[in-house]
């Protein structure tokens, strides 16, 4: 790869992003310049009409249009729908819904709609799909830079060829590089390697008003400024919308084995068995659990053949007292991982099968404890089948880093209730509970994401700092931002 | 004095009379903290014991609109702790408990006075270490590897501070406190924990810090390899990279810092070599035992003179010991030397040790080279005497120029010092002032006064709006650090 400095591309950003003159009527209102002075309330929204032309006017008439049933996020359709093709068009665009005080949604390839409460309001959904260039990959730095629309597996396919991979493994299919990030989605391979914030380490995000900036850079190790990466990191698009990102990468491993534990007879064995597995030498790239009439562990080891056929022994011997060891051959082991992301793909609902005896709604949660926890958890959501008729519950997860995904399908009314009991539950014991997936109706009737402490307040003074009009993805993040 | 009379006052009820430094002398401890050439004495020091303390203390200075400096143990080489004139310094050295450790769930909860090294003392009897391993860790604070976002050899495969720290507690600069992540995983909310550790002390004072710690290797292997020039040692670094090994640390040290290091330490360097690597390997033994061959088989390849492979475990503290003590070790063989913290991508490595070559030659001076060559951060240590005219200039000329061919080659100015008050003017050059003021947001949204540690990281300060009422000098603008525009 050639060596560019770091600021060059970005200056010609900035310098690229001056602002048409689009006739716009709301444009006369103030200085686009002057940016996130704009008070609140002072610019009407101007019509669709006329905006549609505007966007048109900007990233051409094939890639913006208005917004129909399947654009909706989580109910709620947008008026219009924009695709731009480079940095400068987004931005371009961003003004202009600036000025106009549209709500703005960034969507990448749309699998994380459903994440978050429904948006208060929503005029402009701007995709990143145009966005989908991997711009530089540095393979003797392990470095890549590309941009947010990117879809994960195109990236992979890309690295691949230099033997080289992003250690994150998010099970919704077509996700993009900038929806992974701004909905923290993560998978098996955080149990070694951490979640989006563990592996970006540089991004250009683009504030609601247009303006192009970065923080962090191309080199792993940097502690020059803020570190904003994180802070975009699962902020669900409500600080601005996300265009490139440059990731730390990892060799891709030579061999991987996969060792099953089934038969596990009650939540307190499964505890103890993650526990033993915890506190030994083996370091497993993912471990996993599920638990439905009985609980199943899965640990995957990864690295040199040698290296994963002497830790897959050892797992076997540690864990032969509680269930069934096996394991599991070639095909076994890419058949059990295809299953794993199927059932995690976050389809639409009727795609999934429903679980034996279970009827009316369903929704998942995603609970986060200390991995101590884990078991009381699954005593808990279980026995709500004996006290709740008719709640059928399935459980999985990422059993070493204490996340659940409980999958709960009943009368509504009921899970309502159950999802309130489990939230206490898991609130009292340190961690949290999050509606990952809920139908229109619960929603109205749950809080998404259940309470946040008293970092709440600084959370919103973050808020009002990057949006200060309240136009980004309005109403989906905590305490309703 | 009036004005400071009230303020001691104040801070005798907020943290006691115990709590105060106030004499001229021995306020002059606190002057600097490790980059002792920019010093200033700070109006009063105070030592609270508590996190109930902090928050009164940071209460006063919020109602008097005095600036405050947050200090754990003195050691940052950018200036981050250097304290404001007229301000406050808070110094974190008495709280020094560890709350709690838990192993079950790989969790150590400790006070920001408590000492790096201690934590993985504590946790060691259990199999347990905490990873990030300043070089410094005898002596420096978490609450100032927070702070500073720290390193060490060994964050290239298991991260940095910021990969370890799952929740704090912070005392927020108008001081109200404030719970940022947990013990859980994936709290709900933006992440303010990664907002905040690598802020360099502007956004608050962490009070409690929960740290993860990871189980220790089955094994550790550890080699050094002579080669005839870095360039060789280079190319055994990116050889092993491009195997697809990822090892623990792999450290690199040139000529001059291997004579002085040895001088120091006597780790028996090969003081002939034109460059040593120490690579580290760890992990589960069939997998260490496998790649430690190809370490030693690529070494092989680039023309290493020698191999040492450490026995046991003494013999590989002997080989760090030396590393760890490279830049006390500058000492030995110059009266005085400018330690430098650049970063480049790690191929770039050749082409840069060259550039710095002709850099020191043609301002005379004589630089020595340790890097975490397994990331790219370079420690370039320029030498000098302060008692010839000119040269401590001139030392400093040739660490900035370094910088230049850092960002020249797509890197940074900081691997792991920080920002601090050092390297402000660099910034500009390696972001935009659209970059800069974004940043700055985050710093509106945790200290719209500018009091926290004001005057650092940034070269202009963002002033977050305007407070109602009569116009009042804000002391950053009297102190000379910041214009209203």
């Amino acid at each position: 790869m050639s060596a560019s400095k770091v600021g060059e591309g970005d200056n010609q950003i900035v310098q690229g992003a001056t602002p048409k003159q689009t006739g716009y009527p709301a444009a006369g209102l103030g200085d686009p310049a002057a940016g996130l002075g704009d008070p609140l309330g002072v610019i009407p929204p101007g019509s669709p009409g006329m905006a549609l032309q505007d966007l048109k006017g900007i990233v051409g008439e094939e890639r913006a249009r208005r917004g129909c049933s399947e654009d909706a996020v989580d109910g709620v359709e947008p008026d219009l729908v924009v695709e731009p093709q480079s940095i400068e068009e987004a931005s371009e665009v961003l003004m202009l819904a600036h000025r106009a005080g549209m709500a703005v949604i960034p969507r990448g390839a749309g699998t994380k709609l459903h994440w978050g409460n429904p948006p208060s309001r929503v005029d402009l959904t701007v995709g990143t799909s145009g966005l989908n260039q991997v711009l530089e990959h540095a393979a003797g730095d392990l470095v890549v830079r590309v941009q947010a629309g990117t879809p994960i597996e195109q990236l992979q396919t890309e690295l691949a060829e230099a033997g080289q991979r992003l250690a994150l493994d998010p099970p919704e299919p077509g996700a993009t590089v900038g929806g992974i990030i701004a909905a923290n989605a993560s998978g098996p391979l955080r149990h070694r390697f951490g979640t989006a914030r563990d592996q970006l380490i540089g991004i250009t995000c683009m504030l609601p008003n247009g303006k192009v900036a970065k923080s962090g850079g191309k080199v792993v190790k940097n502690v020059a400024g803020y570190d904003l990466g994180k802070l975009f990191t699962g902020s669900l698009g409500t600080l601005g919308l996300l265009v490139e990102a440059i990731f730390r990468l990892h060799p891709v491993p030579a061999a991987r084995r996969t060792v099953v534990i089934r038969g596990i007879g009650d939540p307190a064995t499964l505890g103890d068995a993650v526990q033993r597995f915890l506190h030994s030498s083996l370091v497993p790239a993912a471990l996993e659990f599920s638990w439905e009439a009985e609980g199943m562990l899965v640990a995957m080891f990864e690295g040199i053949a040698p290296g994963v056929e002497a830790q897959a022994k050892t797992a076997v011997d540690l864990l032969g007292p509680y269930g069934d060891v096996q394991v599991f051959d070639e095909q076994e082991q890419r058949r059990w991982w295809e299953e794993w992301a199927g059932r995690h793909s976050g389809r639409p609902l009727p795609e999934t099968p429903l679980p034996e005896g279970g009827e009316g709604e369903t929704v998942v949660l995603k609970v986060g404890v200390v991995p101590t926890e884990l078991p009381h958890v699954l005593r808990r959501v279980v026995s709500l089948r004996d006290r709740s008729p008719g709640v059928v519950p399935r459980l999985t997860g990422h059993a070493g880093c204490g996340i659940t995904f409980v999958e709960l399908t009943g009368d509504e009314q009921r899970l309502v209730e159950a999802i309130g009991e489990i939230r206490h539950f898991a609130r009292g014991r340190g961690g949290s509970a999050v509606v990952r997936r809920a139908p229109h109706q619960i929603k109205q009737a749950v809080e998404v994401w259940g309470p946040v402490g008293d970092a709440l307040p600084l959370m919103r003074r973050v808020k009002e700092q990057f949006d200060p009009d309240g136009i980004m993805s309005p109403g989906r993040f905590v305490g309703g931002i | 004095m009036e004005n400071r009379d009230r303020l001691i006052q104040k801070m005798k009820t907020a943290v006691g009379p115990d709590g105060l430094v106030l004499e001229r002398e021995q306020l002059r401890t606190y002057e600097c903290d490790g980059l002792t050439s920019y010093r200033v004495i700070p109006s009063l020091v105070i030592l609270p014991e508590s996190a109930e303390e902090v928050r009164n203390a940071v209460r006063v200075c919020h109602e008097e609109g005095v600036p405050f400096v947050a200090r754990g143990s003195g050691t940052g080489l950018s200036g981050g702790a250097l304290p404001v004139e007229q301000g406050v310094l808070i110094v974190l050295a008495r709280m020094r408990r560890i709350l709690e450790v838990d192993i079950p769930n790989q969790r150590v909860v400790v006070e920001p006075g408590v000492i790096n090294l201690w934590v993985t003392q504590e946790v060691a009897p259990e199999g347990y270490y905490y990873a990030p391993d300043p070089s410094s860790q005898l002596v420096c604070s978490i609450g100032g590897n927070v702070a500073e976002n720290s390193g060490g050899a060994h964050c290239l495969k298991y991260g940095f501070t910021t990969n370890h720290v799952t929740a704090l507690e912070v005392v927020l600069p108008d001081g109200e406190m404030v719970h940022l992540g947990g013990k859980a995983p994936d709290s709900p909310g933006y992440d303010l924990v990664g907002a905040f550790v690598g802020s360099e002390g502007t956004l608050g004072i962490a009070t409690k810090i929960t740290l993860r710690i990871v189980r220790k290797p089955e094994v550790v292997r550890t080699l050094l390899a002579a080669f005839p020039s870095t360039d060789e040692a280079g190319g055994a670094v990116s050889g092993i990279i491009g195997a697809g090994i990822v090892p623990a640390a792999i450290e690199m040290m040139d000529p001059l810092s291997i004579e002085a290091a040895e001088a120091a330490v006597h780790a028996g360097y090969p003081m002939d070599a034109g460059a040593i690597l120490i690579a580290e390997l760890d992990g589960p033994e069939a997998e260490v035992e496998h790649q430690f061959e190809e370490v030693e088989k690529i070494c092989h390849e680039n023309h290493s003179t020698e191999i040492r492979i450490a026995k046991d475990d003494d013999e590989r503290i002997l080989m760090w010991k030396g590393r760890k003590a490279a830049f006390a070790a500058m000492g030995r063989i110059s009266p005085d030397y400018y330690v430098q913290d650049g970063v480049i991508p790690r191929t770039a490595l050749p082409e840069v040790l060259r550039e710095i070559a002709r850099l020191a030659e043609d301002g005379g001076l004589r630089v020595a080279n340790v890097f975490h060559a397994g990331d790219g951060n370079l420690h370039p240590l320029v030498l000098y005497d302060a008692e010839i005219e000119g040269e401590a200039e001139r030392a400093e000329e040739v660490a900035g120029e370094i910088l230049q061919i850092c960002l020249d080659h797509g890197g940074s100015i900081t691997g792991e010092h920080g920002v601090g008050f050092d390297k402000k003017k660099y910034m500009d050059k390696m972001f935009t002032a659209e970059d800069l003021d974004t940043m700055q947001r985050l710093r509106c949204a945790f200290d719209p006064s500018n009091l926290c540690n004001p005057g650092k990281v940034f070269p202009t300060p963002r002033l977050c709006g305007e407070v109602p009422g009569p116009y009042r000098m804000h002391p950053v603008e009297r102190a000379g650090l910041a214009e209203r525009l």
